[in-house]
């Protein structure tokens, strides 16, 4: 049996992982995004802050909002927590104080992966010229320990707790990712560009590793009304957020004392039924669509709390 | 251009791999020619290599410092340290004698104190032991056993011989690094394990494990624990490692709670889940804050009274720290002779108790030679090295020895032996270093096949432990008479 201790170690590593990964395909995502705009459409950098309420934290420490500084925020500052080097030393920490329940492979990966974020960072890796292959780098490490681990780890009570905590991370990051997407459309100062919505979606799927996946699925077109439909109720790609709950539930049908989660879950539930949602052909995007996003962050943030009281807690 | 082992001077000491005459000693041989055949620059990538894997592999202890705590990298050479597989059959005996006897001893203290009241150790010794716990009196834990796992420093002196320079019986550390000494060195010159009969060590979890498991004899498949202070304990990395490779939990004193029936339980996900067999890596007035120190949030209420019963066993035993004081170590012999009536195969170092009026009188007038010792210290605090220290440095010991003759205890300066060591040049040189064997004893007794190799990294000094700039040596034990 797994020590509660370990499990809410276990389910953080699982989260900060994807955390790094997350935050790796965003600035890249990005990079990408603002070569493509017209210049006239004014989108900051500072998108990548606010995406994850960063914007107290980052004021605190800079004055210009550029895009240096917006990079160096988001990956390197260790005094946001949620940064992908601070990220990745929460991984790191998570698995050295757990180190007799992970395969071991997986903490000199990530030693090495942590090692050579530091390397390459005061090497310049984050200059534009040197960003893309970095960042690639980072990305493709952290998805060889995730294979690591899917290939090497008994599916026991550990496996799932780790399942749970990257399925809860993605679900998570997919609606910050739309949630920015939608925000910058409604901008009344971007709307009026004919194109704007297309290259936004597009980059949001990016972000998210869906660009292909919703090709294959939806059509060839990049139809902005469509890209939150998959992104969100698409019940095959491992990222939208139907998805990753459903791979959620499946896990903690595998764990004891799992009734009061499964309360948390039928709260949920008709979130996920894609009527809820009317975001029909033709119709533009409006504030609902915010609303509803935000509903959501509660609600996972409330299964969140559900696992913590319910596995995590010592008393 | 390589190592020559012609130029590798060291006259003064016994060095564990050369000669006086510059040849190779047998089990060496195989050794000293692969790393003669390297070129300089071979032989440093090969360093860098060892580096670079510890990095990796995490393998690190932790530095306390004014600045704060510091995860330093393990320091490690890569030029084995080789001993004879003949003489270590004989040491290990030795050991093995050694810890059943320390065993016998410690049960006895506990129980009808035959040894004291035949006169053979005297009962001052007890009386003035800060490691005595009155709360194990009349306790019987399984097989008559206390101490579980001891870690025993031996030392070469200039005839070739092994010494015991003391008995680590409360909580010992350092085999994790020993294990992991051993998987650089196959990454890093996996030739040589072609050759030579270098004999493995892996078994020592597997050994542990069963140790443990011994110490509950009615349960089937007992349920074992290992009890960490936590990852700021500067042997954390061991604890996560003896926890993994035995596949059982690392737990932390609030992931244990001693229910209303008694028994010891771990938190976990599915509830409260019970406990057999505790491997604690804290030290005895950490346990239980209910009978040890009030404040100590490291231990668990109720652990005491639980072992008393019998409900959990404990490795190591509370109060097995008894025989670890070098007071009782300098009876070791006689300790020896006392229960088994066997004379003992491994020698003590020469020891003067200071407690003993004519004895004293010798250590204060010899002590620029002598190397002085508390009875209770570990990890190389608090001792003087008489032939490396000041006038002054004597004098404040002299006074402490005054003031506390039992807690003093002098030894002669010796002439530890040395092994080549790369210290940042093409050439080896030599440095002094120690052996600390762990042995293991429940239904069974184990040696570890050598053991962990300390070396002072610094010239001429003696001092090998990690918190103090020692480094560390693979230990090889290699079977070098032929074997048709």
């Amino acid at each position: 049996m797994i020590l509660s201790r370990v499990a809410e170690r276990i389910y953080w590593a699982a989260r900060y992982l994807q955390r790094v990964e997350s935050s790796a395909r965003i600035v890249n995502a990005y990079t990408n995004l603002l070569m493509d705009l017209p210049r006239e459409v004014n989108i900051s950098w500072f998108n990548l802050v606010t995406l994850n309420n960063g914007e107290e934290e980052y004021d605190t420490r800079y004055k210009v909002r550029d895009e240096r500084n917006v990079v160096k925020f988001t990956l390197v500052d260790d005094t946001n927590a949620s940064s992908m080097l601070g990220s990745l030393s929460q991984v790191r920490e998570n698995f050295r104080t757990t180190r007799d329940v992970v395969p071991e492979n997986a903490w000199e990966m990530i030693n090495e992966l942590s090692s050579f974020a530091h390397e390459s960072i005061s090497n310049g890796g984050l200059n534009r010229a040197k960003r893309d292959e970095f960042l690639t780098q980072v990305i493709n490490q952290c998805q060889m320990i995730q294979g690591y681990v899917a290939s090497t780890m008994s599916h026991d009570a550990i496996w799932h707790i780790w399942r749970i905590g990257r399925a809860i991370e993605r679900a998570d990051m997919t609606t910050r990712l739309l949630e920015a997407g939608a925000s910058i459309l409604l901008d009344r100062s971007v709307s009026g560009q004919i194109q704007t919505p297309s290259i936004i979606w597009g980059n949001v799927l990016r972000s998210s590793s869906a660009d292909h996946a919703y090709r294959r699925a939806v059509s060839s077109r990049v139809e902005g009304k469509e890209v939150p439909n998959f992104l969100l109720f698409n019940d095959l790609f491992p990222r939208s957020v139907n998805f990753c709950l459903r791979e959620v539930e499946k896990s903690v049908k595998k764990l004891p004392k799992q009734r009061k989660i499964m309360e948390t879950f039928s709260e949920l539930a008709p979130l996920m039924e894609s009527s809820v949602l009317q975001i029909n052909a033709g119709a533009d995007l409006d504030e609902s669509f915010l609303l509803y996003i935000n509903k959501l962050q509660i609600q996972l943030a409330n299964l969140h709390q559900s696992f913590v009281e319910t596995w995590f807690s010592l008393d | 251009m390589g190592i020559n082992w012609k130029n590798y001077s060291n006259k003064n000491f016994y060095d564990e791999l050369i000669s006086p005459s510059g040849n190779p000693r047998l089990p060496a041989k195989q050794l000293a020619s692969y790393l003669q055949s390297l070129d300089n620059d071979e032989v440093q990538r090969r360093q860098h290599l060892a580096d670079a894997a510890i990095k990796d592999m995490g393998i690190s202890f932790t530095v306390y410092t004014e600045e704060g705590n510091i995860d330093r990298s393990w320091p490690f050479d890569i030029i084995p340290r080789t001993i004879s597989a003949k003489q270590w059959r004989i040491t290990e005996k030795g050991l093995v004698q050694r810890l059943e006897a320390l065993n016998l001893f410690i049960n006895d203290l506990y129980h009808d104190q035959k040894i004291i009241k035949d006169g053979v150790v005297p009962r001052h010794i007890l009386e003035q032991s800060v490691n005595f716990r009155k709360e194990c009196v009349g306790v019987s834990p399984p097989h008559g056993v206390w101490a579980h796992i001891c870690g025993t420093d031996l030392v070469r002196d200039g005839d070739g011989e092994f010494y015991v320079l003391e008995d680590n019986l409360r909580v010992p550390s350092g085999v994790s690094y020993m294990l992991e000494n051993r998987s650089i060195m196959k990454r890093v010159l996996p030739e040589l394990f072609d050759n030579d009969r270098i004999l493995p060590v892996n078994h020592y979890c597997e050994n542990l494990f069963e140790t443990l498991s011994s110490l509950a004899p009615d349960v089937e498949s007992p349920v074992i624990v290992v009890l960490t202070p936590g990852i700021y304990n500067s042997a954390y990395f061991e604890h996560a490692f003896l926890a993994q490779q035995m596949g059982v939990e690392l737990v932390e004193g609030s992931d244990l709670t001693v229910a209303k029936n008694g028994c010891v339980y771990m938190k976990t996900i599915g509830g409260l889940s019970k406990v057999d067999v505790i491997y604690r890596r804290i030290d005895d007035m950490f346990l239980d804050p209910t009978v040890f120190h009030k404040d100590s949030v490291l231990g668990v209420p109720g652990l005491m009274k639980a072992w008393q019963k019998g409900n959990v066993a404990l490795a190591n035993a509370p109060g097995a720290g008894v025989a670890d004081d070098k007071v009782v170590y300098a009876y070791v012999p006689q300790i020896i002779k006392y229960y088994l009536d066997q004379d003992p195969i491994l020698p003590n170092v020469e020891t003067f108790l200071c407690h003993d009026e004519v004895q004293r009188k010798y250590v204060i007038e010899n002590i620029h030679k002598l190397v002085v010792k508390p009875a209770n210290e570990s990890g190389g605090y608090g001792m003087l090295v008489g032939p490396h220290s000041t006038k002054k440095d004597q004098a404040a010991f002299v006074e402490l020895i005054k003031k506390n003759p039992r807690n003093y205890i002098a030894q002669p300066t010796l002439a530890l032996s040395t092994a080549p060591t790369l210290v940042g040049g093409d050439q080896p040189e030599p440095r002094h270093l120690d052996l600390r064997p762990f042995i293991l004893q429940g239904k069974k007794s184990y040696v570890t096949t050598g053991g962990l190799t300390r070396v002072a990294m610094k010239k001429g000094s003696l001092v090998v432990n990690s918190s103090q700039g020692g480094g560390s040596k693979d230990t090889w034990i290699v079977e070098s008479e032929a074997k048709l």
